[in-house]
């Protein structure tokens, strides 16, 4: 146990406590969000998203396949996270652990229930060739909230996605139908309050998360208690409406990529 | 999704349920000779074994934390459970589902009491028929009373659907498939009463008031599977009296 990091502990504790936090911020204030797309050439689409030193590229990749059995005439979308060691002392080579699988399926659940890519547009023939997208989560720099980052990161590398229908000799390119803004909202719940963007240094001290993802009619797309904690019931409908009003704020980002 | 299936038909579902109705629930403790505590459950067409070993000596010992029990929970498929056979073996589903399992049951197990040891859960799913995670969780918490862990109280679960534009009460297969939400919850039940929640997921379209309804229907599932999970310990315990 290493006693620099009780001390630390002790002192991001009792500052939740006082109200304020280590950086500064207002409970219910993320960090400043970047968001770059277009970086990598070789993809379909990118983003690299920057939420305070939490830095995350995601890249599109796109191919025809065949479509899935009970959906002959949509489009597939696989989303993948790996958690690199380079983005993390704790991190550690090799087949993705629960927390880069849950980091995934969070995200795609995001933007698979909004139904911000019109699948329908995808097929080129029904029950024989549709496109397959590949969004693949790269961690950075995991400075907490890797969670809120990727989700941006994915929706803002899918709006800039070119379907690469030429280099498969499936017709002309074209932008990838996108008709949502899902933005999910971490929260970390601590001593009876509501932090959103959690910092890694915050992180320390709590395990207790929730993400909500809404859609762009504030409807609720996707849920995730996250952490061995109890959730109160009042809290939840709390940490609710924050999120509903802070993804809000993030969309608006959004709009301009 | 799909236009051409009705799940609700003069406002009874598919299997003729009412809206607030679970399905038919059946659970039996201690069911398995080796393991420490154990539990067969059905909730409607899922079938559901759960087996509890601990608290034990952690393998591997680098896992092993100094202050409390490490629990684990695997929630595996068997190959034949659903329609399409699975592969065996943990998927990302699989990964997923054990994981926040795991943390619903961390909160409540008194982990505290049992440092350097592991309380391993695992349970079978031998059919399946949505809302298996839920059943699971349900079989679990018997089969850790079962193994007598020492916990603060009880986890019982169920999951909530929208069907149709309707809040339904522990959807079956078709209406998970072809629902607009599926929202499974996990409550922690202590002294007969709902303290608060254990797991949350959502995927699907909701409004907030509409996640309200669900979480006060979701209240009303469990507490009557919570009575049925009581009954069960009680049988296993009264019939070692009677012997």
């Amino acid at each position: 146990m290493n006693i620099i990091t009780d001390v630390r502990k002790d002192y991001i504790l009792s500052k939740i406590r006082d109200g304020e936090r280590v950086d500064g911020r207002a409970f219910d204030e993320f960090r400043k969000i970047e968001i770059e797309t277009g970086l990598i050439e070789k993809a379909e689409g990118s983003a690299l998203v920057k939420l305070g030193n939490t830095q995350v590229i995601v890249g599109v990749k796109m191919q025809v396949g065949e479509p899935f059995p009970d959906s002959p005439d949509k489009g597939i979308i696989i989303t993948n996270a790996e958690l690199v060691p380079l983005a993390s002392p704790i991190f550690e080579p090799g087949p993705p652990d629960e927390n880069s699988i849950e980091l995934a399926r969070v995200v795609d659940r995001g933007i698979r229930e909004s139904e911000a890519i019109d699948l329908s547009k995808l097929c080129i023939e029904e029950g024989k060739k549709v496109w397959i997208i590949f969004i693949d989560i790269h961690a950075l720099d995991d400075d907490g909230n890797l969670l809120d980052a990727s989700a941006i990161a994915a929706i803002s590398a899918l709006l800039n996605t070119r379907v690469p229908a030429e280099r498969f000799g499936v017709g002309e390119d074209f932008p990838l139908p996108v008709r949502n803004l899902p933005v999910a909202v971490t929260s970390m719940i601590i001593e009876d309050k509501i932090l959103v963007d959690p910092s890694k240094d915050e992180k320390s001290v709590s395990n207790s998360f929730i993400t909500i993802t809404t859609d762009v009619d504030d409807n609720i797309v996707s849920i995730q208690k996250s952490g061995s904690y109890l959730l109160k019931e009042e809290k939840f409908y709390e940490v609710l409406d924050i999120s509903i009003e802070k993804a809000r704020e993030i969309r608006e980002l959004l709009k301009e990529v | 999704m799909s236009e051409d299936i009705k799940l609700i038909v003069n406002g009874k579902r598919i299997d003729g349920r009412a809206f607030d109705e679970l399905r038919n629930i059946r659970i039996e403790a201690g069911v398995l000779k080796n393991a420490d505590g154990s539990c067969y459950l059905e909730m409607g067409r899922n079938k559901i074994m759960a087996a509890v070993y601990g608290p034990r000596k952690v393998q591997p010992r680098h896992l092993a934390d100094p202050v409390k029990a490490i629990v684990r929970y695997r929630y595996n498929m068997a190959p034949f459970s659903v329609e399409e056979r699975k592969r065996p073996g943990p998927d990302r589903r699989s990964v997923e589902i054990s994981k926040v399992s795991r943390e619903a049951l961390e909160s409540i197990i008194m982990t505290e009491l049992f440092p350097r040891s592991s309380i391993d859960i695992f349970v079978e799913v031998l059919q399946a028929d949505a809302g298996s995670r839920t059943a699971c969780l349900n079989a679990a918490s018997v089969a850790l009373v079962d193994a007598g862990i020492p916990m603060r109280g009880i986890i019982t679960s169920v999951a909530v659907a929208k069907v149709d534009g309707h809040i339904v009460l522990d959807p079956v297969k078709e209406e998970d498939n072809f629902g607009e939400a599926d929202i499974p919850f996990a409550f922690f039940i202590r002294n007969g009463k709902i303290e608060s929640i254990a797991l949350l997921q959502m995927d699907g379209k909701l409004t907030k008031n509409e996640l309200i309804e669900a979480v006060k229907l979701a209240k009303k599932g469990v507490m009557e599977i919570y009575k049925l999970q009581r009954e069960a310990i009680m049988k296993k315990y009264i019939v070692e009296d009677v012997e």
